[in-house]
């Protein structure tokens, strides 16, 4: 037997992000696979010990490119249950809104992103095209498109612009329309079922075995495991919402799921606009003085939340100064985009590992940190 | 027939070649770029007129991008720096943090996003008011309430209640270590308040220390540039916390109160521990110093610090001149000046008291027996007012006044005489130290009090701080302010009042003073016994005038060259309030640089 070996990424139209995977191949089936991290590498866990409370706030959003807001959330999490600080009612919801709006962005993108492996490129124009449209109402709320550097310990960083939840209701309102477009165009299309279909799977034993939280699990083992449900934060628990779930996780599987959280996202969103109070204050002090001498007290938490991969976590230790003293990040997608590649993507065939990049949903940075 | 269907479902998508796409297209996004959101946090402007240079923003900012940059062109002035901020874009992350923590609100950002450039130098740019494209782009991303991150509010100070006109209690309760913590906390750490300050004191240094809690650092900055730290901070005029930039939006730091919390709360062991640190073998000559106060004090300290021996001759029986016989107890007790002093005594200071420079010993022996001297003697006497009536017997002047009482609380003296009914003409500090003590000796001896007090200047521009009138109308005093005397009015050889005249204007067209009134609206102020306290001024019989020759004194000021040095005696140095006026730390200044110049002259004269 003859081996070759193959490098898909880091620069790779079928790769999420800076990501390689060295891929050593008989053929067209992979007999080893080496993932290779590090492109991403910034060494964020340890900048965020040299950086001020707020000064991080500058830097964490860029762990997870295309959701950065749920970075934002857990740090202010964490920060507000170890300062025992109670955010402000109105904070919550605006909190909600941004992260449902930055899961529909995550989604949409993921549900393009199977164009790319697959050759329908129309879809991944489109959800690219769509995700602008969101970042455009983003730009409108933060002041910026990707790094929104919105929620902040003690509540979020402004007052929503006048008139912008009517212009989320319109953006819903289009989606709800849209997005059966997409499902038409690929997911019920035969050659994706093809690639797709009873192919890339993940078992439930492998899903205990590496740790994989979100839309795989959840499409495995047919468990409502989802932290907004089992551990509501911000106002989860006064919005109602339904968790897709499936007991056989093929690729497939995986992109209806993905499909159906979708609606989900814009239930909540409704849900978010209607509840939202009108009134209110939306920050509050985590620490007395001027933001260059923020403290936090002294004590260590693991704030998490759902991302749109799984369980996302900050596990944030402070020693009372102006600085975190360690700061670790549980990357939602650490598991199947690292672990899972190495064990599991081996007897796949070489088309297939992009295709594992996108249904399992990996997003590189998270890895690299 | 189904699979066949999905098969040819994406034909659906050719509806879209009809429509609109929601691209932009290339040539629009130069000739006609779309307009970011109201908030879009784009490249910043600087309003010039508005930034004071603090470097706030280059503090917070989370990547360096920010570096502060001298411009030549701009002048320094109290309370502004000549720097202005400039941006790397190659490293800033366009958070807007900077904007959010600008004391002045004179950092935005504008809604533009494009700079397109093959010079790399042009993405770094000192940006003012006009932007990186000089092109007046709309305004974006603002500060407002909900993203402030400074803290504008002050830790309120605790006082007294209005019962403490009863005896001398010290009014003001000083903070707590959490109130101290939490006040140190605001600093912003832009150090303009060093430039402000006469002293330059290491303010942000010994904020910080406090904010680690490092006291015993915290005195180690403190003596650097001032060894009355006890005395400053309780009556320091405290001109740092008018240049404070938090003060451009907010409340200044109140950086005299968090001085006093460093020096009442330092353990005593480190507190000498940090003063003598400084200290070193008296081996480069003999420095005698006239005039204990604070510039005499200040001068002997540095002195010893820079290895001299020091003589201090003080006419009195205790030294520290205005600290110990003019401040009132009520402001300043005498704990705290003793322990100033005896901190400076401790450095090996020898005090002569009791020694009056000019009669008990002359200059000229100083001269002989010391390598150079340093003359501090003060304001020492009350400026008179000449005003039909003021040789009466009943008319008293502040500075015996406040001395006497200062030894009267010492158990040194008897009580000073005072009547029932008083009145004191000033409008100064010093004139409500004499209107307020008066109001606690009244009680003490008559169980009730009535001070009643005369200016020329009107309430609103009254020279005396708002918290002396605030506190002294609490405590029951009536003021005429706006009203000039005319005379004190005497029936029987006995005083029974003082004629006041309401006040037109101060100063003449030349601006020279000359108050002039209008006699119509005039009234007599009930009193027994009246207080002058409108000035005070130097006495110079001390030097001869063989020495006086050689000397420029200008209104009673004697004018130096840098460091103290009178030019034409070069063994003679003098500093305080007959060089700069009455200011103490303006006197702590003056006897630091003179320590200074003097160690220069004696080590040049080595040579």
């Amino acid at each position: 037997m003859k081996e070759v070996k193959l490098f898909l990424g880091p620069q790779h139209p079928g790769m999420h992000g800076n990501y390689s995977v060295h891929m050593y191949v008989d053929g067209d089936i992979i007999k080893k696979a080496r993932p290779t991290p590090g492109f991403l590498h910034r060494g964020f866990e340890k900048l965020m010990e040299r950086r001020l409370w707020m000064g991080n706030l500058a830097l964490i959003p860029r762990i997870c490119v295309v959701e950065p807001d749920i970075n934002e959330m857990v740090y202010a999490q964490g920060i507000e249950t170890l300062a025992n600080v109670e955010v402000p009612e109105k904070a919550h919801w605006i909190r909600m809104l941004i992260l449902e709006m930055a899961r529909l962005a995550i989604h949409i993108m993921g549900l393009g992103g199977i164009g790319g492996p697959t050759g329908m490129y129309t879809i991944t124009y489109w959800a690219i095209a769509q995700r602008d449209l969101i970042l455009d109402l983003f730009e409108e709320i933060t002041g910026a498109r990707v790094y929104h550097m919105y929620i902040v310990p003690g509540g979020v960083r402004k007052q929503l612009p006048v008139g912008i939840l009517d212009k989320v209701s319109k953006l819903l309102d289009e989606l709800d329309v849209k997005i059966p477009e997409y499902k038409e165009l690929a997911l019920k299309h035969p050659i994706i079922h093809k690639r797709i279909k009873d192919n890339i799977m993940l078992p439930a034993d492998v899903v205990w075995e590496l740790g994989v939280t979100g839309i795989g699990m959840r499409s495995a083992i047919g468990k409502e495991y989802d932290l907004r449900k089992v551990q509501p934060y911000a106002r989860y628990d006064q919005v109602e919402f339904d968790v897709p779930i499936a007991n056989y996780s093929d690729g497939l599987t995986r992109m209806n799921t993905k499909y159906k959280e979708i609606f989900q996202s814009i239930r909540i969103l409704r849900q978010v606009i209607e509840k939202m109070p009108k009134e209110g204050e939306v920050r509050t002090r985590v620490s007395t003085g001027s933001a260059l001498r923020w403290t936090v007290p002294a004590g260590m938490v693991y704030s998490a939340i759902e991302s749109s991969r799984g369980e996302y976590g900050y596990f944030i230790v402070s020693d009372g100064k102006e600085m975190p003293y360690r700061i670790a990040v549980r990357g939602a997608s650490f598991p199947q985009g690292l672990l899972g590649i190495e064990k599991y993507l081996v007897g796949h065939r070489i088309d297939d590992a992009s295709l594992w990049m996108d249904t399992m949903g990996v997003c590189s940075p998270e890895i690299d940190r | 027939m189904n699979e066949r269907k999905s098969f040819f479902a994406p034909v659906k998508a050719w509806k879209y070649l009809l429509r609109r796409p929601v691209t932009i297209l290339k040539k629009d996004i130069f000739e006609n770029p779309r307009e970011g959101s109201d908030m879009y946090r784009g490249f910043h402007q600087n309003d010039w007129d508005k930034c004071v240079g603090c470097g706030t923003c280059e503090s917070i900012c989370p990547t360096n991008a920010i570096s502060m940059v001298e411009i030549a062109s701009l002048e320094i002035e109290d309370g502004k720096k000549n720097e202005r901020p400039g941006f790397d874009y190659g490293r800033c992350s366009f958070c807007a943090l900077c904007v959010d923590i600008c004391v002045s609100d004179s950092l935005k950002m504008s809604k533009e996003y494009l700079h397109l450039s093959k010079d790399a130098e042009s993405f770094y740019f000192i940006p003012d008011i006009n932007g990186i494209h000089n092109n007046k782009a709309k305004q974006g991303y603002v500060r407002d309430e909900t993203s402030e991150l400074l803290d504008l509010v002050r830790v309120k100070m605790e006082h007294e209640d209005v019962s403490r006109k009863n005896s001398f209690i010290e009014i003001v309760k000083g903070y707590s270590m959490e109130m101290a913590l939490a006040e140190s906390a605001r600093c912003v750490e832009c150090g303009i308040c060093t430039d402000t300050c006469p002293a330059h004191m290491n303010i942000p240094e010994y904020i910080r220390s406090i904010y680690e809690n490092d006291l015993k650092g915290a005195i180690t900055h403190l003596y650097k540039t001032n060894p009355l730290s006890n005395v400053c901070g309780r009556i320091c005029t405290h001109l740092c916390e008018g240049a404070c930039s938090l003060a451009i939006r907010g409340e200044a730091i109140s950086i005299r109160w968090l001085k006093r919390y460093i020096v009442d709360n330092t353990p005593m062991e480190d507190y000498e521990e940090a003063v003598l640190s400084f200290v070193t073998e008296p081996v480069n000559g003999k420095v005698g110093i006239v005039g204990s106060g604070p510039s005499g004090l200040s001068a002997a300290y540095y002195l010893r610090t820079l290895g001299y021996e020091v003589d201090v001759y003080e006419q009195r029986a205790i030294p520290g001149g205005v600290i110990s016989y003019g401040g009132p107890e009520y402001r300043l007790p005498e704990a705290s000046v003793q322990k100033d002093i005896s901190m400076i005594e401790k450095t090996g200071v020898n005090f002569i008291t009791n020694t009056k420079v000019g009669t008990d010993i002359t200059l000229a022996q100083l001269e002989e027996k010391y390598d150079a001297v340093f003359l501090g003697i003060g304001f020492s006497l009350s400026r008179k007012l000449n005003i039909p009536g003021n040789d009466h017997g009943d008319v008293e002047y502040a500075i015996p006044f406040l001395a006497q009482t200062r030894d009267y609380l010492r158990d040194v003296s008897k009580m000073p005489d005072i009547h029932e009914k008083v009145v004191v003409i000033g409008g100064g500090n010093v004139a409500f130290d004499v209107a307020r003590t008066l109001l606690r000796l009244q009680i003490e001896k008559y169980g009730k009090a009535d001070v009643k007090m005369a200016s020329l200047e009107h309430r609103d521009i009254l020279p005396a701080d708002l918290e002396e009138l605030e506190e002294g109308e609490e405590e029951g005093i009536i003021g005429s302010f706006g009203y000039g005397p005319e005379e004190i009015v005497i029936k029987n050889n006995k005083i029974v009042g003082l004629k006041v005249n309401k006040v037109l204007s101060i100063f003449d067209e030349d601006n020279n003073f000359n108050p002039s009134y209008d006699k119509s609206d005039s009234h007599v102020i009930e009193a027994t016994q009246v207080y002058i306290s409108t000035g005070q001024m130097p006495e110079y019989d001390m030097i001869t005038d063989e020495i006086k020759e050689k000397m420029e004194i200008v209104r009673g000021k004697i004018i130096t060259a840098e460091n103290g040095q009178i030019v034409n005696v070069p063994w003679l140095f003098a500093g305080g309030d007959i060089v700069r006026g009455p200011d103490i730390i303006n006197g702590v200044a003056n006897g630091h640089d003179s320590a200074v110049g003097i160690d220069k002259y004696l080590q040049s004269k080595k040579k």
